[in-house]
């Protein structure tokens, strides 16, 4: 008896966190995945479609643009915030003196910790054609033909808005590569240099290799990250001009909140939920197999 | 440096033979550490740039800011600030710190609960419950939103800060548990166990043997949350209406659309609400690292 009420009397201390996980994160996803086989709005009663506002998804044109510029976020965050930034933190371990580093590596990371609004509305200035910096620094050098109205222009809006986030987020990533780094045993690279390797052969055959569990969580967080983007482009542009910007999170929230196609706007949510956990089985898969590999 | 005893010796003599190559490599490596010293150098700038921009631009006239946007403001005009100030940032600073402060408190007395449960009671179906409290790590807020908007009017606290408070701790007990369990279970168990021996109930062990034992990762835990709630905006955008209740991110843009060309004030504004985070990241340095890498490692 005592036995029993110590095993469950050890649930009151996770029952808080059980229940508001299940009110507020569980059942609304379940909830959400009911609500998109359903057509309704604020004001008028649910009817159910089926898999109607799927196939809505299928024929919007918008849809497919945001799907399409959620994958140009991706792959450009992969190639700064993962190759970029490994290179970078090897970089500042390699070259740098240790007072130094330290001050380079609390530099870079100050935009992490600056709110998106923040940084959005800082850049939207900064691309501002009347007081920005980014086409008076283009004239300066010469390059006035170079010069956007950024985030007015179909053809540059989204891609201001990925170099943004960028700038928001390298210098985050190359600290937590730095980290890893520092955890490789010195004697690894003593070694190599003993046999004559220099310092980029050093970066393929050490530093990659080793920082292989934070690339494979960096690869993954970031591509989720690409996938559930809606601040920057909701501050900058929101998805403007002509949807141009627009990405998966954006449509889910002017469908749902300005036009009103609640129906509709929970189908698009659960793409993102799809994609996004379908990335999540992905990583536990693999971080399994290798812990299983060694 | 105690690897290097013996292999010295052996190499000395060949990497020192040919002195041409030598001075080649010399140069090379100049001209390398000079590129790299140019490389973080620039990065440097392009990074702190646009905040010095920024904090400048805040201090400035209309007019400079049109005509001068690389040069220094003629003057410091404080005034601005205080323009910003009653234009709603000091009304939105107040909403954020509110809900910051309520929903640290709540995130992370929960989550060291669960942590607690998870590591020191041999609970039933313990994986299960680890399994439920981890697996938050994988939804996205996002994809809630809809639900959440009819979930939250039905319980009446839709356009309340309960509505933040409850949401920015519910999604942030995953990531907040598992810091907190990984550090619990590093601790000796010994202690915990020896005052349980003593007589202490498992309710005293918890508050006044772990909690205290926990210091160290509480307080990165606290930073990590409150980064994540001063800057959320896609609850606060949604679940917010009234304009006295909003917080600095939706704030700051219905701010945009109302000053429109005051840039100025609007750059003072933007300076009010980075200041708080970006002082907080220089004094907690090691601590917001310590979670961000405790996260990472296990």
């Amino acid at each position: 008896m005592t036995t029993k009420s110590r095993a469950w009397g050890g649930w009151l201390w996770i029952a808080p966190a059980l229940v508001l996980l299940a009110v507020f994160v569980y059942y609304p996803i379940l909830d959400n995945f009911r609500l998109s086989l359903y057509s309704w709005n604020a004001f008028s009663p649910a009817h159910f479609v089926g898999i109607d506002n799927y196939r809505t998804a299928a024929q919007d044109p918008v849809f497919w643009r945001a799907l399409r510029n959620n994958t140009t976020f991706a792959i450009v965050s992969l190639i700064c915030q993962v190759g970029f930034s490994l290179a970078l933190a090897a970089i500042l371990e390699e070259f740098v003196h240790s007072r130094l580093r330290g001050i380079l590596r609390t530099i870079y990371f100050i935009p992490a910790v600056i709110s998106i609004t923040v940084a959005g509305i800082l850049f939207s200035f900064l691309y501002n054609p009347q007081i920005g910096l980014v086409n008076r620094a283009l004239e300066a050098v010469g390059l006035d033909s170079w010069t956007h109205s950024w985030l007015g222009e179909p053809s540059t809006a989204m891609g201001s808005i990925i170099a943004m986030s960028q700038w928001q987020s390298i210098g985050y990533t190359a600290v937590l590569f730095v980290v890893a780094i520092q955890r490789i045993p010195r004697e690894y690279y003593e070694a190599a240099k003993v046999d004559g390797a220099g310092p980029i052969r050093q970066f393929f055959s050490i530093t990659v290799p080793m920082v292989r569990e934070m690339t494979t969580l960096m690869v993954i967080l970031t591509i989720s990250g690409a996938f559930l983007v809606f601040n920057e482009v909701q501050v900058m542009t929101s998805g403007g001009p002509s949807n141009s910007s627009q990405v998966l999170g954006t449509w889910l929230y002017q469908n749902a909140f300005l036009q009103d196609n609640m129906g509709y706007a929970s189908a698009i949510a659960t793409v993102i939920f799809v994609i996004t956990f379908v990335i999540a089985v992905v990583q536990l898969v693999v971080t399994r197999k290798r812990r299983v590999e060694l | 440096m105690t690897t290097s005893t013996s292999t010295p010796t052996v190499q000395s003599p060949v990497r020192s033979a040919p002195p041409p190559t030598s001075t080649v490599r010399v140069v090379g490596r100049r001209l390398r550490g000079l590129a790299v010293a140019l490389l973080l150098a620039v990065l440097a700038i392009a990074v702190l740039y646009p905040l010095l921009w920024m904090v400048l631009s805040s201090f400035k006239d209309n007019r400079e800011v049109f005509d001068h946007p690389w040069g220094l403001p003629g003057q410091l005009r404080w005034e601005n600030f205080a323009k910003a100030s009653s234009a709603g940032v000091v009304r939105y600073f107040v909403n954020s710190i509110i809900v910051t402060a309520a929903s640290i408190v709540t995130t992370v007395l929960i989550s060291a609960w669960a942590a607690f449960s998870l590591t020191r009671l041999k609970i039933r179906f313990g994986g299960f419950a680890l399994g439920v409290v981890l697996g938050g790590l994988m939804i996205a807020p996002t994809v809630a939103l809809i639900p959440l908007f009819g979930l939250l009017q039905s319980l009446h606290i839709y356009d309340t800060y309960w509505a933040l408070i409850v949401l920015y701790t519910a999604f942030r007990i995953p990531f907040t548990t598992f810091l907190i369990r990984a550090y619990m279970i590093d601790l000796p168990r010994e202690v915990d166990e020896a005052a349980i021996l003593d007589g202490c109930s498992k309710s005293q062990a918890f508050w006044q043997v772990i909690l205290p034992m926990c210091r160290p990762i509480l307080v990165s835990s606290a930073l990590l949350h409150a980064l994540f709630a001063w800057n959320e905006f896609a609850f606060a955008l949604v679940f917010l209406n009234n304009p006295n209740l909003k917080t600095l991110p939706v704030g700051l843009m219905d701010m945009q659309s109302r000053l429109l060309t005051d840039w100025p004030v609007q750059f003072a504004g933007l300076t009010m609400a980075a200041l708080p985070m970006v002082v907080l990241f220089l004094i907690g340095q090691r601590q917001f690292l310590r979670g961000l890498t405790e996260g990472m490692g296990k």
